[in-house]
């Protein structure tokens, strides 16, 4: 008796849902929206009292803290209201609910990390519509659907700052060598190709790189490498780590050896895993964006947005209070310049 | 067998009154027409996936395996999709997956006798885990704009609503009317009571007690391999983790509803109620600014509180009924 009932529920609910027609990937029309804003007023004035909300990937991460709590210092200085909910997994969907508040509280700007660059584009753009501006840090949403992104370094940022410090610590010349992650790792080698047509310019022509020795973003192996570093080449004077992993190693490796003070170690690193090691002398300097400037610069360009001075469009300019002025290159992105060195005098400012 | 709703339905549908009332006059910008599209697609996948879920605990069994259901099917329509299927060939589909999925877990569980809650916590697994096989840590998004358009937009042949009616409010309002029917006035929703009563009673009445739990689970499949479908075009997004944890946040529901967790007791209308107050408490607490970790305790102290009050009662009104009874026996 159930059979033929249950049977026939679950064959209408199949009816219902297949319709006629047939939609695929490639004949479906494309649709994109075109955003069509009015055009910047460079001399609006920032607006005070601004609703400024962030929604990081997920709450309680000691890095997304910090890009807040510089978002919180911003909004502070803009006389505006500062806010920041989130969602406890970082799921795709659970940022949505979220976003759908937001709107619903009628905040002036969202500053969003996408968990997922299109889940979120629906929400974003009802966001949008109803006069929210939304600017995007850390992981872009599609770009359809935000008026400006935070891009945290460029390619050419990060390798010309790889080279500089790496001339400022071989003293203007002498053997240098790189302790990469993989040889595969896209980033680092776009860094290092950066960094080696730096060091084709005439001010870098006696620094010699003598030798790119991959590490693979394992602790042990990057040690390993570093060793065997100084041994096929004594003269060395700097290990530039482009990896956070690798130039932990490197300096774990330095202090404890007998080359501690002669041997620079500098690269990208995170300032709680490097402090000992800036503390002890083996570490001069090293360098990454400071996560505390997105959060700033992101309330900023939001506030510009709210306010009419600038739309999103390429070339807009700007200015973000500390930071300086920006101004928004192509596809909304506004880039953060050049990464935050740390050295012995500024290290304990940096909790991340 | 009396058929009136139990009491504890009653309190719930009143207290989802009650909350409704007072959110839309405290909690700013809760009681417009927008809020309300946000609820009822935040509650869309619970809604409809409680359903079935009510069915098969009111027979005294469980399906945990629902929201990975929904995460392999969300999984199945990217990689067709990116396989060049239609999307009026790939809904179907889907759905015809679902209930293949359901019907595994029906044949574990009443082919081989297995108890439910263990072969659905491995179902759980399993087909999360396929999910993951098909489409890795990517996400397919590219789906039709009148499709997912459709999931997220309102009823736009209504123009004096103004858009206040979401389109999927009519697919949750036939569905439940459809499972409401069934349980409340058919011989298939008694036999479902009689089971969850008593099976081996319910078996020498002439219910065909495996047959029938059978398939449920075939039903409760194809509703999450359709919710699986309508979570990708809500979201445009199909993932493999999609709905992770839904099964959670449905059979909290059907409890908070005054479903029996043993089977036997409970009404869809309180169902939908515990789905209702479970979505608009948490609607009006994040328009509150209350934080996620507090949402959690809140609802987290609702469930406990949906199975904890019905017992206090009922042990109460026992005493009471115990001692009128010796009150009349003694006069």
């Amino acid at each position: 008796m159930s059979r033929h009932r249950l049977a026939a529920v679950f064959t209408a609910t199949l009816l219902v849902a297949a319709g006629c027609g047939g939609t695929t990937k490639d004949n479906q029309s494309s649709s994109t929206d075109t955003q069509t804003s009015a055009a910047a007023d460079p001399n609006a004035k920032l607006k005070e009292g601004l609703k400024i909300a962030y929604l990081p990937k997920q709450l309680n991460n000691p890095y997304s803290d910090v890009e807040t709590s510089g978002g919180e210092e911003a909004v502070k200085e803009l006389k505006g209201e500062y806010k920041k909910v989130g969602p406890n997994d970082a799921s795709a969907s659970s940022q949505v609910s979220y976003i759908n508040t937001l709107i619903q509280q009628q905040q002036d700007v969202i500053v969003v990390a996408a968990n997922d660059p299109n889940a979120v584009c629906p929400s974003l753009n009802q966001a949008r519509a109803a006069k929210i501006k939304v600017v995007t840090f850390d992981s872009d949403a599609n770009k359809t659907c935000r008026d400006a992104f935070i891009n945290q370094a460029t390619t050419e940022g990060i390798g010309q700052s790889l080279a500089k410090m790496a001339l400022e610590q071989a003293g203007g010349s002498g053997d240098i060598a790189v302790l990469s992650a993989t040889p595969n790792a896209t980033n680092q080698n776009a860094w290092i190709e950066v960094m080696k047509t730096e060091l084709a310019k005439p001010e870098y022509s006696k620094l010699k790189l003598v030798k790119i020795a991959y590490g693979n973003d394992d602790d042990q192996k990057s040690f390993q490498e570093a060793q065997g570093l100084l041994q096929s080449y004594p003269n060395l004077k700097v290990i530039v780590a482009p990896t956070t992993v690798g130039i932990a190693a490197a300096a774990r490796y330095i202090s404890s050896s007998s080359y501690k003070g002669k041997v620079q170690v500098t690269g990208l690193g995170l300032p709680n895993q490097m402090r000992q090691y800036v503390k002890d002398g083996t570490v001069k300097k090293f360098a990454l964006w400071n996560p505390a400037d997105i959060g700033y610069l992101a309330a900023y360009a939001g506030a510009a947005l709210a306010s009419g001075q600038i739309t999103g469009a390429e070339g807009d300019k700007f200015t973000a209070g500390k930071l300086g002025p920006y101004t928004i290159g192509k596809d909304g992105e506004i880039v953060l310049g050049p990464p935050t060195e740390f050295t012995t005098d500024n290290i304990d400012k940096f909790n991340f | 067998m009396s058929r009136k709703l139990a009491s504890w339905d009653t309190a719930i549908i009143l207290l989802t009154v009650l909350v409704l009332i007072i959110a839309s006059l405290a909690v700013d910008n809760f009681g417009t027409s927008r809020n309300f599209t946000f609820m009822v697609l935040d509650l869309l996948p619970i809604i409809l996936v409680a359903l079935p879920m009510t069915f098969i605990i009111v027979t005294g069994e469980i399906d945990l395996s629902v929201a990975s259901t929904l995460g392999l099917t969300s999984s199945l329509m990217g990689w067709f999709w990116n396989h060049g299927l239609s999307i009026e060939t790939i809904i179907p589909l889907c759905i015809v997956i679902g209930a293949v999925a359901g019907a595994f877990n029906g044949f574990l569980i009443t082919g081989l006798g297995l108890p439910s809650l263990a072969v659905t916590i491995g179902t759980l697994a399993l087909y999360r885990g396929l999910a993951l096989v098909v489409l890795g840590d990517s996400a397919v998004a590219d789906f039709p704009f009148n499709y997912t358009g459709w999931v997220t937009g309102t009823l736009s042949w209504l123009p004096w609503l103004d858009g206040a009616v979401p389109n999927v409010l009519i697919l949750i309002v036939v569905l439940a009317l459809i499972f409401g029917v069934i349980l409340h006035a058919t011989p298939i929703g008694r036999s479902l009571y009689a089971i969850g009563a008593n099976a081996q009673a319910a078996h020498f009445a002439g219910i065909r007690v495996a047959r029938t739990k059978f398939w449920l689970y075939v039903v409760s499949g194809a509703v999450a391999g359709l919710v699986g479908v309508l979570w990708t075009l809500r979201y445009s997004s199909a993932r493999a983790d999609n709905g992770a944890g839904l099964e959670l946040a449905v059979v909290a529901a059907v409890l908070l509803g005054g479903v029996s967790i043993f089977g036997g007791k409970g009404s869809l209308p309180g169902v939908l109620a515990g789905v209702v107050l479970l979505t608009a408490l948490q609607n009006a607490l994040r328009l509150e600014d209350v934080s996620g970790q507090a949402l959690n305790i809140v609802t987290g102290a609702l469930l406990v509180l949906s199975v904890l009050l019905p017992n206090v009662i009922s042990s109460i009104r026992g005493n009471w009924q115990r001692r009128k009874l010796r009150q009349s026996a003694a006069s």
